[in-house]
């Protein structure tokens, strides 16, 4: 069994780089110099960032971003990254700086807990029983069962499961892509999913209300705001580094913009950039809308010019033909529809928030101009996530906050991308798309997950579920999937999905699950190229910094070697290398971007960016609304939905972005029991569930359960306790962080710690989907998982 | 003496990342349980649930602290060997020869800079990565800042670009030491 200790040591990864590269030395050791007269205790030649070989490299984990690192190579030894130090490093070419991440990789590198050779299982399925076996044993074993579940199941048995723990690279892309998804589609195909754990309520929802193609204004214009509200939303520890969302928050301040942030918990970006802070409770963030929105109408400080000419739905003038009365959202507000007028009284008993906050608020927005209305991630992470996501934008439409240099939708923030190619993937014959969320579904179904019961799309009905999983740097097979204690349960049983294959670095819980595990490279083992920031056009270079560690292989490499097993190998690699797929997808950004470096130069630097430009989302529409529409069933902003309408659920389903009280919410006669909403926010010391293992991150935020004094004094729960979280589902057993940074009600457990059960079931490192549940959204049938009800005890 | 060199920290836009802390580690490879660069994260206030509404007036700040490389520095008059000195850089440096491990400099340093290297039995502390400066370059943590907060230099210059304030709520009364550290406060940090 491999150690999960976090303990690492210049020793230890030289010892094992020396094995496999037989030139190093121990050049890396602290040294001890003379340090009389400010002579450095480092002398220069021995310094870990000085004499040293620069090459570029890439952080390219799932945070939103991409950024630069660049290691210092001595004797074929990383002995430290910094980050992208070239150009002005101002507002308008900023430069690409890693964040605390990316300056962690060296331990993810050299971990002595990396994946070494290809191993087989041989106890029952998560049982921790493993055998070392020959590549030539791994790839024969998986390549005959490929062969035999396509045979005996079909193609759509075959899953490549939600992964984004290499979400950038052209060849390695865990997330439905590169060289798996070319092998797999030569083969005749396989099942892909729609939605992602990220963003599925508001990816799934949001097109209902602006159509296909939706976006928001990028960050580059923050500071062209008199006022941001910011519903659910921390890129401070979320999108950090390089050119992403934070810095430009600094910037909207340092010009006097007023940033209030709607939230459950005083995150680091209201800490560093908000004037005020708005704590409400999780799932109720559209009732504060529809508060807002009550003051806004009765008050007659809306926008109705902007209403009638750029949307549908507010008002009964303004609805698609046949709809009865009483269904527009100002009917709604006003209580025509349901005898309940939403005032700020009525929010304010649902959502926390005082009813004077709920008055002054709706005039400031009503009453500022121009105002950036933004939503994040975390308030559409719920049961009700799509109307969450839905109501926000109300608030931009009501005010007329759209269009205009300084507004924003209340959408996400858009971006400017480089245009790059990327490994052609070919075209997949198996048009069936399962739900991100609903893979459990189809496995434990079989045969019966379909359309109607489990949000199947592209055929009715799974004939014969998921037999075979591709899991390719993945943790959501177990981990960041709901409910770990079912789905463990689920995959132990081998009958039901038969095959589950494993790529990764390390032994997370979801390779703890896998038959079969083929050790991954890291990105510094080989050559390769990412895009995308968010405040300017990023693409990136990373160089082969070492070579491949221990026995691991590439992910290209492994499907080259399945593709020679399954015969298929001349149509999967065209008699190409992979430097000759990197120079077709550097053609296209060449073209496209005509300043783009030579294949060379861009190798050298490492590093392409866009000039910094503000889009200013709806732009084109707002100017022009008949000749620019937009690509909804009306050309307006569809506040009444009549596709939604016409699903006939209205209790669940609204046709306008109503308040939907959900089980597990903060109204659930359930709070008897579990009187506790829990949310898992996320840390900024992981990427998910990426760098769990990497003790300097622990060291710098170690993983707790934050709770609110008045919880912890109720429970006699002191700042360090350790306590147990625990609802039906399952419990997590480790220390509170006591603090006032988050709502009484309410605790937090950050999202992506790696499950780890003791003996008696009980996750003693603090994963919060021990707590959290496999039923999905109602329409986007997605993940809920910060809606969860439990109790908190002192152990 | 020669001219005193040390760092600027805006604390007010610092949002607590520990890039540079980590970029320190690394750079330093430092051990587990060593910082040489520390984030601290401070925090405040109530917040609390009355008549069914939240009423809160919480803060909460970060302030990311290394050697304040003092002009009255008490890990150099505290250290009975010579290893902890006056560089002639400018700011205060350690002969790791010198050191006996005894840790009276990290006693007496009132920041909490000088830390105990347990694996060598010596002390160790931030440098102002004096090899990097040598060939012009910033310390490590300068230049991986992602919100652009830490600034290193000549501390008098720091101070007519920066103003003199080395006081805020947390750190203990700057005549103890006269840190070569400039700080822009967080609203909340305001002494």
């Amino acid at each position: 069994m491999l150690s999960k200790g976090f303990e690492i040591s210049r020793r230890s990864f030289l010892k094992w780089s020396a094995a496999v590269a037989g030139t190093s030395t121990l050049v890396g050791c602290m040294p001890t110099g003379s340090g009389v007269d400010g002579q450095s205790a480092v002398s220069q030649m021995e310094s870990s960032q000085l004499n040293t070989e620069i090459k570029p490299s890439i952080c390219w984990h799932n945070c939103g971003g991409r950024c630069q690192i660049n290691a210092h190579v001595r004797d074929g030894v990383v002995l430290s990254f910094t980050t992208d130090n070239e150009g002005p490093d101002t507002p308008d070419d900023l430069q690409a700086r890693a964040c605390s991440k990316g300056r962690a990789q060296r331990q993810r590198l050299y971990h002595p807990d990396r994946l070494k050779y290809p191993m087989k299982r041989v106890g029952e399925r998560g049982e921790g029983k493993w055998e070392q076996i020959s590549w030539d044993e791994a790839l024969d074993i998986t390549a005959s069962e490929l062969d035999r579940i396509i045979e005996q199941y079909g193609n759509d048995s075959v899953y490549i499961i939600y992964a984004s723990g290499v979400i950038a690279g052209a060849f390695n892309q865990s997330y439905v892509g590169g060289a798996t998804l070319r092998l797999l589609n030569l083969l005749g195909g396989c099942l892909t999913f729609y939605g992602n754990y990220s963003q599925a309520c508001y990816m799934y929802a949001i097109p209902y209300m602006f159509g296909p193609g939706y976006g928001g204004s990028s960050p580059t214009t923050f500071e062209d705001a008199e006022l941001m509200v910011v519903f659910g939303d921390n890129p401070a520890s979320t999108r950090v580094g390089g050119l992403n969302s934070t810095y430009y928050f600094k910037l909207a301040k340092k010009n006097g913009t007023r940033i209030i942030v709607i939230d459950p918990r005083y995150s680091d970006t209201v800490g560093a950039f908000a004037d005020e802070w708005i704590p409400i409770k999780p799932t109720t963030d559209s009732a504060l809308v529809a508060g807002m929105a009550y003051v806004m109408v009765t008050e007659g400080l809306h926008d109705q010019g902007f209403l009638d000419r750029y949307c549908i739905g507010f008002d009964e003038e303004h609805m698609p033909e046949g709809i009865p009365a009483g269904n527009s959202y100002k009917s709604y507000i006003l209580g025509e529809s349901d005898g309940q007028p939403k005032t700020p009284e009525w929010a304010s008993a649902i959502t926390g928030v005082p009813v004077e906050t709920i008055i002054r608020l709706a005039r400031e927005i009503a009453g500022t101009k121009p105002c950036f209305i933004l939503q994040g991630r975390g308030m559409q992470r719920h049961m009700n996530g799509e109307f969450q996501a839905l109501s926000v934008p109300i608030l931009a439409m009501m005010t007329g906050n759209i269009g205009k240099l300084g507004t924003n939708p209340g959408l996400y923030e858009g971006y400017p991308a480089v245009k790059m190619g990327s490994f052609p993937t070919g075209e997949n014959p198996v048009k069936t798309k399962v739900s991100f969320f609903m893979f459990t579904d189809a496995i434990e179904k079989g045969g019966n997950h379909t359309k109607e019961n489990g949000g199947l799309q592209g055929a009715e009905r799974l004939e014969n579920g998921i037999k075979f999983i591709w899991n390719y740097g993945g943790n959501a097979l177990i981990n960041q999937h709901s409910d770990v204690n079912r789905t463990t349960e689920l995959l132990k049983d081998t009958s039901k999905c038969e095959f589950i294959l494993g790529i990764d670095n390390f032994m997370t819980p979801s390779m703890e699950y896998a038959d079969l595990i083929l050790p991954d490279i890291t990105q510094f083992e080989q050559e390769e190229i990412a895009t995308r920031a968010l405040g300017q056009g990023l693409a990136l270079y990373g160089q082969k910094l070492v070579e491949p560690m221990y026995d691991c292989k590439s992910v290209y490499e492994i499907c080259s070697e399945l593709a020679k097993r399954l015969g298929v190998l001349e149509e999967f690699d065209e008699g190409k290398t992979q430097e000759e797929y990197l120079r077709e997808a550097l053609e296209v950004a060449q073209e496209a971007h005509p300043d783009f470096p030579s294949f060379e130069e861009f190798r050298e630097k490492g590093i392409y960016k866009t000039e910094a430009t503000k889009i200013i989302a709806y732009k084109d529409f707002v100017e022009d609304p008949a000749g620019n529409p937009l690509p909804t069933p009306s050309g307006k902003i569809e506040i009444f939905s009549q596709a939604l309408y016409d699903m006939n659920n209205p209790e669940r389903i609204p046709a306008i972005p109503k308040y939907v009280a959900v089980p597990e919410g903060p109204e659930d006669p359930l709070k008897d029991k579990f009187p506790i909403q829990c949310i898992g926010h996320h840390s900024k010391r992981r990427i998910h569930s990426t760098f769990d293992n990497s003790s300097w991150l622990e060291e710098a935020e170690p993983q707790m359960l934050w709770i609110n004094p008045q919880d912890a004094a109720a429970r006699g729960i002191k700042n360090g306790d350790m306590v147990k979280i625990f609802n039906d589902r399952g419990t997590v057993r480790v220390k509170a962080k006591v603090t006032p940074r988050l709502i009484p009600g309410v605790c937090s457990l950050p999202q992506g710690a790696w499950y780890t059960p003791d003996e008696n079931g009980v996750d003693i490192r603090g994963n919060i989907n021990t707590l959290t549940t496999w039923e999905p959204t109602a329409l986007a049938w997605g993940n809920p998982q910060h809606t969860n009800l439990v109790q908190v005890e002192k152990v | 003496m020669a001219k005193r060199y040390g760092f600027y920290v805006d604390q007010e836009n610092c949002i607590g990342c520990f890039t540079c802390q980590i970029a320190c580690k690394d750079k330093n490879d430092l051990p587990d349980g060593v910082l040489w660069r520390k984030v601290y994260e401070f925090s405040g206030g109530t917040t609390i649930e009355e008549n069914g509404v939240f009423k809160s007036n919480v803060f909460a700040y970060w302030l990311s602290m290394a050697c304040n490389h003092c002009e009255d520095a008490k890990c150099v008059t505290g250290c009975p060997t010579g290893a902890m000195h006056y560089g002639a850089d400018g700011t205060v440096q350690h002969n790791p020869d010198l050191c006996i491990g005894c840790q009276y400099c990290r006693m007496n340093c009132p920041y909490d800079a000088p830390k105990f290297m347990e694996d060598k039995g010596i002390i160790g502390k931030c440098d102002a990565c004096i090899d990097l400066r040598e060939t012009g370059k910033n310390p490590a943590c300068v230049d991986a800042c992602i919100m652009r907060v830490l600034e290193f230099g000549p501390i008098d210059e720091l101070r007519a670009k920066h103003g003199e304030l080395a006081d805020i709520k947390g750190l203990p009364d700057s005549n103890i030491t006269k840190p070569s550290l400039v700080i822009n406060p967080h609203k909340a940090a305001i002494k």
